[in-house]
C-alpha cells in the first residue's frame, strides 16, 4: 500500500535504530500517547530496537479505556431499552462494565450494531423513524470531525430519533495532567499524529515551554515511530525542549481548518473524568447548545447507576505509564481479551491488549508459564 | 441469522493512506471513490475540499481527514534513507546496509532466535 | 460477479438439472422425513450428481472395497455464511475440507459421506448448485461421495444449510507423518499465499469492494501432497491445513504437539496484496485469517529445497515459500521475526476471530 509500506522497511528501520544507539548517551523516559503508536511500537518490536536506557512509557491514548465507567454502564442501560438501536465501533462491545458488556446486552435481545463510520448511525436513523437510534460517540480528536459531521447531518435532514453518547476526550490536557502529576518520569513526548493531522499542532508549544519538555509529532509505522523517538532523544541530549513535526507529510502546524470549523460548530469543552485518572479539567467535549438535542444523556434520562470497577484491574495505573501490562498479576490469568477486567485488555488501543496479543511477558521464566495462560485452558 | 460482530474491531486512531480514483456529489456530502491498496471504499471528503482526483487522502471511520503531501513523503523517505551514511566512512551503501542488518538485533526471550 | 457480491447467491437461470425436480421450489419439513419427497431428493437431486454404485445401491451403509492396511477417519462440519462467495460455496468447502485432513494425515482420500440439515424454506435451486458443486470437487479430488443423508429443521433454524462430511482414506505406505513429529532443525514451509478464504468471506459479509476480487482459494490438496510423498516420503515429518485460526494457529498446535518452538520470517510470508490490504482496513492480522487450499509442511532440512520445488511444479503450490524452521528452544511457543529485525511472539489465536469461516 503506498505511503504505507515503503515506511515499514526493515533495513531503513535497523539503522535508524543504530542512530538512537549513537545519539543517546544517558537514559531517557518517553511517552506515546496514542494507543495506536503503542499497538504499532509493541507489534513492530520498535520498544526491543531501542538502547536499553531508553523506556517507552505507554499513555492513555485509548478513548475506550479512558471512558468512565459510569458512561459504559449508562450506554448498557440505553442499548438495553427496547426501540433502540444501539450503534458503536466494535471494540466497545467487550468493554466491561459493573455487570455485563453490549455484547451480553445483544445476546439478551438488545438491538446492538457494530457500525465502521458514524454515518452508517445516522442512515440507520433515516431507515428507522419509528425506532430510537444512539450512536455511542467515543474518540479523542481524530475521530470527532467523523461524529460532529454525523450530528451535523441529522441535524440538516431533521431527524428526531438520532442521538449521541458523547465521550471526547482532547490529548492537550492529558499531556499536562501527565506533567503535573506527582512522582511523574515522562521527559518527553510523540505527540499523536492523527490527532495533530486534525488540530494542528499550535497548542503544544505554550506546554513544551512551560513544563521544558520536547513534544514530537509523530506517526504510526515503524520508521515514523523511529524517527519520532530520534527527535526526542537528539532534543532530550542537547537539553532542548522544542515542538517537532515528524509527521510532515500529513500534519501542519495549523491542522484542518475546515474541521475545527465544524468542530467549533457541533461542540464545546467541557471537564471530563478519565477512568483510571479522574476528573481532568476542560478534557472533553460536550454537544454544544444548538446540538445539545442530540445529546444521548439528556434524551434518556438514566438514574441509580451504581458503579464498581474491579478489584484486581490495575487498568488506571497501566493509562498512567505506572506500570506496563505485564507487571498486573492478573495479566494473563484472570484477565483476557477473551475475558477481561478492564477496557485496556480489550480495545484495539489497550496497552494490555497490544502486550497480550503480540505475545509480550516479563521474563523467559515468566513468559515460559505465561505460555500456558495463552495455550492451555480453554476460556470457554 | 446473527453473525457475531465481535471481529469488527476498528482501531479509534486507525487512519489508513488510500488514492482517490473518483469523486461525486451525493445531495449532502462530497463523496470520493478510494482505492486502499486494492480495496476500494466511499470516503466523505468534505473535511479535505483542496484534495482531487489522483490525490492521496488518510482516511479514518469513513472521512478523509488530511491530503498527504506526496512532495514531502518523498523528501522523508529519502532522508530516512540516508539517515547515518555520514557515519560510514569509506563503505558503500550496500556495505553500510548489510553490516546493519547484521548489528545486535534484539532476541528472542530467552536468546534463542538470534542467528537465522 | 456482483450479483453473488451483492446477494451471496449466484444467478440459477441457467443452471440446468439433468433430470428435473418435481414440484417443490423449496425444501419444505418432508424432504427431511425419510418419505416420497425424502426419496424424490436422493433420486433427483443426489443419486444423478454424485453418481457412483456404492451409493446406488441406497443401502443403510455403503459397502466398500478397500486395500488393506491403515484406514484414516475424518470427519468435520461446514457452518460458513455465506453460503456462496467468490471462488466457492459450502459444497465445495465440505469436500475439500475432508479430502485435505486426509490428504494432511498422509492417507489417500477415497470415500466420503454427505449429510445435510436444511432449513424449511431453502431453495432447491441453492442445493442443486451445491450439490453440484461437491460432485465436481469429488470428481478433480478422485473420491466418491457414498452415503448421506437429510434432515429439514423449521424455518428460523439451520440458516439454510449446514452439512457435515466423513471421509476415509488408506494411509500411505512408510508414511509417518503426525503433529508430534516436528523436530528442531526442520524446516516450515507453507504451499502458497495465506488468509485468501478468510477474506474472500469478509468481503462479502462487509460489502468491501476490490480492484481485483478476493477468491477463496477452496481446494483438494490430496494431488500435491501425493507429488511430495511419492519423492519425499521419509523427509516430511508434519502436515497440515491451516483452516480456522489460520497459519498462526496450525503453528501453535504442532510447536506445543511435538513440544518445540517455530520461528517464522514474517517478510517471507506470502500474502496477496487485496489480502494485505483488506487485512489493514479491518485491523486483521493475516496469520490467524483461514485457509481452505493451503497445507504447511515440517521437513527435514536436507530435502527442504526439493519438496519445495515439488510444491512450487503443482499449479496449487505455485507460490509456495520456505517461512521458517523449528528450534529447541522457547517450546511450545510460536515466534515470528517482524520485518524490523524484532521478534515477537505469536500467541494462539484466543476465540473466534472470524466466526462461521468454514
Amino acid at each position: 500500500m503506498k505511503y504505507l509500506t515503503e515506511f515499514r522497511n526493515g533495513e531503513i528501520a535497523q539503522r535508524m535504530a543504530r542512530e538512537i544507539h549513537s545519539v543517546a548517551t544517558r537514559p531517557w523516559k518517553i511517552m506515546e500517547v496514542c494507543g495506536g503508536q503503542t499497538h504499532s511500537i509493541i507489534r513492530n518490536g520498535i520498544d526491543q530496537m531501542l538502547p536499553a536506557g531508553i523506556e517507552m512509557i505507554h499513555g492513555p491514548g485509548c478513548p475506550v479505556c479512558v471512558t468512565p465507567l459510569e458512561l459504559i454502564d449508562k450506554a448498557l442501560a440505553i442499548a438495553a431499552q427496547p426501540g433502540v438501536i444501539f450503534c458503536s465501533f466494535g471494540d466497545m462491545l467487550r468493554v466491561p462494565g459493573t455487570e455485563q458488556d453490549l455484547f451480553q446486552v445483544k445476546g439478551t435481545g438488545g438491538d446492538v450494531r457494530v457500525v465502521y463510520s458514524p454515518l452508517d448511525a445516522v442512515e440507520l436513523a433515516a431507515n428507522n423513524p419509528d425506532r430510537e437510534v444512539v450512536f455511542f460517540g467515543v474518540g479523542f480528536e481524530t475521530t470527532a470531525p467523523a461524529n460532529a459531521m454525523s450530528v451535523h447531518l441529522a441535524k440538516r435532514r431533521g431527524l428526531k430519533n438520532f442521538s449521541v453518547l458523547v465521550s471526547h476526550v482532547l490529548v492537550p490536557p492529558a499531556i499536562e495532567a501527565i506533567l503535573q502529576s506527582p512522582g511523574n518520569r515522562v521527559q518527553g513526548f510523540l505527540l499523536a499524529g492523527h490527532v495533530c493531522s486534525v488540530m494542528g499542532y499550535w497548542e503544544y508549544p505554550p506546554i513544551a515551554e512551560k513544563y521544558g519538555v520536547p513534544l514530537v509529532v509523530t506517526g504510526f509505522e515503524p520508521l515514523d515511530l523511529l524517527d519520532g523517538i530520534r527527535r526526542t532523544v537528539i532534543q532530550l541530549e542537547a537539553g532542548r525542549h522544542e515542538v517537532e513535526n515528524a509527521y510532515s507529510r500529513v500534519v501542519t502546524f495549523e491542522g484542518n481548518r475546515a474541521a475545527q470549523k465544524l468542530l467549533s460548530e457541533v461542540f464545546e469543552v467541557s471537564d471530563r473524568a478519565w477512568r483510571g485518572i479522574g476528573v481532568i479539567p476542560k478534557s472533553g467535549w460536550k454537544l454544544s447548545e444548538a446540538y445539545r438535542e442530540f445529546d444521548a444523556e439528556e434524551r434518556f434520562e438514566i438514574s441509580g447507576i451504581h458503579t464498581e470497577e474491579s478489584a484486581l484491574c490495575r487498568a488506571g495505573d497501566v493509562l498512567r505509564g505506572a506500570i506496563k501490562p505485564a507487571e498486573c498479576a492478573a495479566f494473563g490469568k484472570e484477565c483476557t481479551p477473551r475475558h477481561p477486567l478492564g477496557a485496556t485488555m480489550v480495545s484495539s488501543e489497550g496497552a494490555c491488549a497490544a502486550y497480550f496479543n503480540y505475545g509480550r511477558f516479563l521474563s523467559a521464566e515468566e513468559l515460559a508459564s505465561a505460555g500456558s495462560a495463552l495455550t492451555g485452558a480453554a476460556h470457554e | 441469522m446473527v453473525l457475531l460482530p465481535e471481529y469488527k474491531v476498528v482501531a479509534m486512531c486507525l487512519a489508513i493512506p488510500g488514492k482517490v480514483e473518483e469523486i461525486s456529489f451525493n445531495g449532502l456530502i462530497r463523496v470520493g471513490r478510494v482505492n486502499f491498496g486494492g480495496v476500494v471504499k466511499n470516503v466523505c471528503l468534505d473535511y479535505v475540499p483542496e484534495v482531487e482526483v489522483g490525490d492521496y487522502t488518510i482516511v479514518h471511520v469513513g472521512f478523509a481527514i488530511s491530503k498527504i503531501d506526496e512532495e514531502t513523503a518523498k523528501q522523508t523517505l529519502e532522508d530516512f534513507r540516508t539517515l547515518g551514511l555520514l557515519d560510514e566512512e569509506l563503505a558503500s551503501e550496500e556495505e553500510a546496509f548489510a553490516r546493519a542488518a547484521k548489528a545486535p538485533q534484539s532476541r528472542c526471550p530467552d536468546g534463542s532466535c538470534g542467528e537465522k | 460477479m456482483s450479483e453473488l457480491l451483492k446477494t451471496g447467491v449466484p444467478d440459477f437461470s441457467n443452471w440446468s438439472c439433468p433430470l428435473p425436480l418435481v414440484g417443490y421450489p423449496t425444501i419444505v419439513m418432508g424432504h427431511g422425513g425419510g418419505g416420497k419427497l425424502g426419496n424424490e431428493l436422493v433420486e433427483h437431486l443426489f443419486l444423478p450428481s454424485f453418481r457412483n454404485p456404492a451409493l446406488e445401491n441406497l443401502g443403510d451403509a455403503a459397502l466398500l472395497d478397500v486395500q488393506a492396511g491403515k484406514i484414516a477417519m475424518s470427519t468435520d462440519s461446514f457452518v460458513v455464511q455465506p453460503l456462496f462467495f467468490p471462488g466457492g460455496n459450502i459444497g465445495e468447502l465440505a469436500v475439500n475440507g475432508t479430502v485435505n485432513d486426509l490428504a494432511v494425515s498422509g492417507a489417500v482420500p477415497r470415500f466420503l459421506s454427505a449429510s445435510f440439515i436444511l432449513e424449511e424454506g431453502f431453495p432447491l435451486a441453492q442445493l442443486a448448485a451445491i450439490v453440484g458443486s461437491m460432485a465436481k470437487a469429488a470428481a478433480t479430488a478422485g473420491v466418491k461421495i457414498v452415503t448421506g443423508d437429510t434432515k429439514v429443521v423449521e424455518h428460523g433454524h439451520g440458516d439454510g444449510c449446514y452439512i457435515n462430511t466423513a471421509g476415509i482414506g488408506v494411509v500411505r505406505e512408510g508414511i509417518q507423518v503426525g503433529p508430534h513429529r516436528a523436530q528442531a532443525g526442520d524446516v516450515v514451509l507453507v504451499s502458497g499465499t495465506i488468509g485468501d478464504h478468510g477474506m474472500a468471506i469478509m468481503s462479502v459479509r462487509e460489502g468491501l469492494e476490490f480492484e481485483s476480487q478476493i477468491r477463496s482459494d477452496c481446494a483438494a490438496l490430496n494431488g500435491m501432497i501425493g507429488d511430495v510423498l511419492n519423492v519425499a516420503r521419509g523427509a516430511v515429518h508434519a502436515m497440515r491445513d491451516p483452516t480456522r485460526g489460520g497459519l498462526a494457529s496450525t503453528l501453535n498446535e504442532i510447536a506445543q504437539s511435538s513440544r518445540v518452538g517455530v520461528v517464522i520470517d514474517e517478510a517471507s510470508l506470502p500474502v496477496r496484496t487485496e489480502v494485505q490490504s483488506a487485512c489493514e482496513l479491518l485491523g486483521l492480522d493475516p496469520v490467524y485469517v483461514a485457509n481452505e487450499g493451503k497445507a504447511v509442511f515440517f521437513v527435514a532440512e536436507e530435502a527442504a529445497d526439493t519438496v519445495l520445488a515439488l510444491l512450487r511444479a503443482h499449479p496449487l503450490g505455485r507460490e509456495a515459500a520456505r517461512i521458517g524452521q523449528v528450534t529447541a528452544q522457547h517450546k511450545g511457543m510460536l515466534v515470528a521475526r517482524t520485518a524490523m529485525g524484532s521478534n515477537r511472539v505469536i500467541p494462539t489465536q484466543i476465540g473466534e476471530q472470524l466466526p462461521r469461516i468454514c
